[in-house]
């Protein structure tokens, strides 16, 4: 690898991570503002042109509010915590395909930061991982409520990790590479995995809300009964961390949302577009189509949050163990058939 | 037994069927119904900009009045202060003196007329009891402030400006 090489993949790293920071930002000015709509109200709009300023205004409260470490907390877990869930969530942009090969000049730039060839492991990875976060903050935070988010948060997590995992299967059945750019590939033009595998993109998207700990899976910050749940205990920037990693959890699982089943980058005649504006310009096109899907995903997320009151716990439980793995183990099960006997 | 306003409804509690246990034909529902609130008009009144119309016999700040003369019409009795279930009404009265007949309408007046804007409860039992006419609460809403000094209105804030002017 020469020296431009490298330089080139830091700029896509450094520019990567900042669009992900932004997007998560916007993302919570997004939320308000969309809770807003569907509410008949008109949300923030004081700060700037239309509110649009509203995000810097609260990440400036978050760093001037006052650090509280509570006196029978475990400072160095304490500060651990948020530092691990925000780490977690920036990690996982990694692997996701931003687009096809990029041309300029005759030099060729993947905008994908690295395509290992078990990319979807990878990102399984860093989704079980991102749990110790939480875990770690609940539990250093020596307080209750907390705990109880903490170990509501652990139980969700692992629980629907398996149908998860179980969804994905079935769909590497159907392409045959755990690589997620290769997978992108796959779905050229109109091919997208969701024709093929309608009920396992079902069954992701809701492991993928309870995951990211959206409503109708939130429970470890159920207001209700924990107070904050486990960052009760939590102010300042350290507060700010948590939720930030909760917005870049969601932008990102909507990344692999729209890679692994909504065909990415890919969109009908793309060939057409690609072969009219030339190898610099067409996968930019399939990078902004991609990102619309994204905020369509985004839009979604937030589209249900404002509509789906929360479970309880008992039926998070059963809709986990009882009818998202059944099905998917279905699913694994008639994908298998089909591949089988029919192609 | 027979109900007499046959109003009475039995309530059956039947078990959920496939569809309604799926979630999924509910959740579409709702989703429906809140993408039908997106595109509706706000009806949020943005305050300070906007009003919205009150009724006429809103009562909000307090407004001390003159008469025909433009003479103040409080005469200090403090029947206000005494009506006052706040307590928020305090007042000095002062007799007039040669020459300000054409400031004070009665003998004696309010030198120094107060109401805490934190006590008032705005329940307009300070207007019931005037027997001058000189109190009123119809003015607007009371503006913020920082401090709670500055929700003491005294005369200046509370008196009708003169008439002339």
């Amino acid at each position: 690898m020469e020296l431009a090489d490298i330089a080139i993949k830091f700029g896509l790293i450094i520019i990567i991570f900042l669009i992900s920071l932004v997007v998560a930002m916007y993302s919570t000015y997004a939320e308000r503002k969309i809770a807003a709509f569907f509410q008949d109200r008109v949300g923030p709009n004081r700060a700037g042109p239309f509110g649009i300023l509203q995000p810097l205004a609260d990440g400036a409260k978050m760093f001037m509010k006052e650090e509280i470490i509570p006196t029978n907390a475990t400072p160095f877990l304490f500060i651990v915590g948020p530092s691990l869930a925000i780490l977690t969530a920036c990690i996982g942009s990694a692997v996701i395909p931003w687009g096809q090969n990029l041309v300029i000049g005759g030099r060729t730039i993947p905008l994908q930061v690295t395509d290992i060839n078990v990319g979807i492991l990878y990102i399984f990875g860093v989704v079980s991982l991102g749990v110790y976060g939480v875990m770690i903050g609940g539990w250093a935070s020596n307080n209750k409520y907390s705990l109880l988010g903490a170990i509501r948060a652990a139980s969700q997590n692992i629980s629907y990790e398996i149908s998860m995992g179980l969804s994905i299967i079935a769909l590497l059945m159907v392409t045959g590479t755990l690589s997620l750019g290769e997978i992108a590939q796959q779905q050229h033009g109109w091919h997208w995995n969701v024709l093929y595998q309608p009920v396992g993109f079902l069954l992701f998207m809701i492991c993928a809300f309870a995951e990211t700990n959206r409503t109708p899976f939130d429970l470890p910050e159920c207001e209700t009964e924990l107070v904050g749940g486990y960052h009760t205990e939590y102010s300042s920037m350290k507060l700010g961390f948590y939720l930030f990693a909760e917005y870049i959890n969601m932008f990102i699982s909507s990344a692999v949302m729209a890679t692994l089943y909504w065909g990415g980058y890919n969109y009908p005649g793309m060939d057409w577009v690609t072969a009219h504006t030339g190898p610099a310009i067409g996968p930019l096109i399939g990078t902004a189509v991609f990102f619309a899907k994204i905020f369509l995903f985004i839009f979604f997320f937030m589209w249900v949050r404002w509509t789906i009151p929360r479970f309880r716990y008992d039926q998070l439980m059963d809709l986990g163990w009882k009818v998202l793995i059944p099905l998917a183990i279905a699913n694994i099960v008639v994908t298998g058939i089909v591949i089988t006997f029919f192609s | 037994m027979e109900s007499l306003s046959n109003k009475k409804k039995q309530i059956v509690v039947k078990p959920l069927n496939f569809w309604e246990r799926a979630y999924l034909p509910a959740i579409v529902q709702g989703l429906s119904i809140t993408m039908s609130h997106f595109f509706r008009k706000p009806v949020t009144i943005q305050y300070p900009e906007q009003k919205r119309e009150f009724s006429e016999n809103y009562r909000g700040l307090h407004s001390l009045k003159r008469d025909e003369n433009g003479a103040e019409r409080c005469t200090a009795c403090g029947l206000c202060a005494l009506s006052c279930p706040a307590e928020a009404i305090t007042m000095t009265a002062a007799e007039r003196q040669k020459g300000e007949e054409h400031l004070y309408r009665e003998e004696k007046y309010a030198a120094v007329y107060e109401i805490n804007m934190l006590r008032c409860i705005f329940c307009g039992l300070c207007e019931e009891a005037c027997p001058k006419e000189a109190i009123y609460l119809d003015g607007d809403i009371i503006p913020s402030d920082y401090l709670r000094k500055d929700f003491i209105y005294g005369k200046d804030k509370l008196v009708e400006p003169p008439l002339n002017q």
